[in-house]
């Protein structure tokens, strides 16, 4: 599954590169978050620009993923597409995570 | 025409047959979406997503288990929205009736990690019916424009 992680400024932005987290890639989303969060910050920011839409088992995966961040780690959302925003506001998990509206640029490949 | 892959289309009604598995269903969703029409809002388009892929991996994990089987889809425009019909030859529903969609708690300091499939169909979708017809179940509901409120 194709996600990237970049520190920017002490924050973990992870771009997920992909338009569904959903039942077929549930599992797969959160065995590669749980790589790229190898790498140690305070806070990790994951921008969702790309994906448009989300099941509950994308949502489930989610919230796995914060879970497994742990209490010393914020898991941040950013970027959410119309779709997704639905879902978590149904849901009020919007009310558990904070939320952007936008995620900040990286440096891209530069890096 | 193979038996587990099938596509009408007369008019505005649509109907998909496909395997129960993950990407089975991603393909039959975005299939579907490409037939229903360009004027169609953002967020009635959302809502349909929504609740037609809730209902569909639940029953991929539910009524068949994981198993595979054949899950059949139709759609078409009624007044106010659309109407949507979907039967499989899986496991009844338990109790023979629709699950209740109480939606989870997200005050607790355990997180909730699943539940919030009905809970979304529930939401989004109106006139919702369940029917065990012999091994087949049949499910109907009524996805609302966004003219007409999700919430009562």
């Amino acid at each position: 599954m194709n996600i990237e992680g970049e520190l920017i400024d002490g924050i973990l932005v992870v771009r997920v590169l992909e338009p569904r987290i959903d039942a077929a890639v549930a599992i797969q989303f959160k065995d590669r978050m749980r790589e790229v969060m190898r790498q140690p910050a305070a806070r990790v920011l994951l921008d969702l620009s790309r994906v448009g839409f989300l099941d509950s088992s994308g949502l489930g995966a989610v919230v796995a993923v914060k879970k497994l961040a742990g209490p010393d780690r914020s898991l941040e959302l950013a970027a959410l597409s119309p779709a997704v925003d639905k879902v978590f506001r149904l849901t009020r998990m919007d009310l558990v995570f904070t939320i952007h509206l936008a995620a900040p640029d990286g440096v891209g490949h530069a890096g | 025409m193979p038996a587990d892959r099938d596509e009408t289309s007369t008019g505005d009604f649509v109907r998909l047959i496909f395997p129960a598995a993950p990407l089975a269903v991603r393909d039959a969703l975005g299939r579907l979406f490409a037939t229903l029409p360009d004027e169609l809002p953002a967020s009635d388009r959302a809502t349909a997503e929504i609740v037609i892929s809730e209902v569909l991996n639940n029953i991929v994990e539910h009524a068949y288990g994981g198993d595979g089987g054949q899950i059949e889809l139709s759609i078409w425009p009624i007044a106010g929205g659309l109407q949507c019909a979907v039967t499989d030859h899986g496991a009844m529903m338990p109790g023979a009736t629709l699950p209740g969609g109480t939606r989870p708690a997200t005050d607790s300091a355990e997180l909730p990690e699943g539940g919030f499939g009905w809970h979304l169909i529930r939401s989004l979708a109106r006139n919702i019916r369940y029917l065990r017809l012999g091994e087949t179940n049949l499910l109907t509901f009524h996805l609302p424009e966004e003219q007409s409120p999700a919430s009562e």
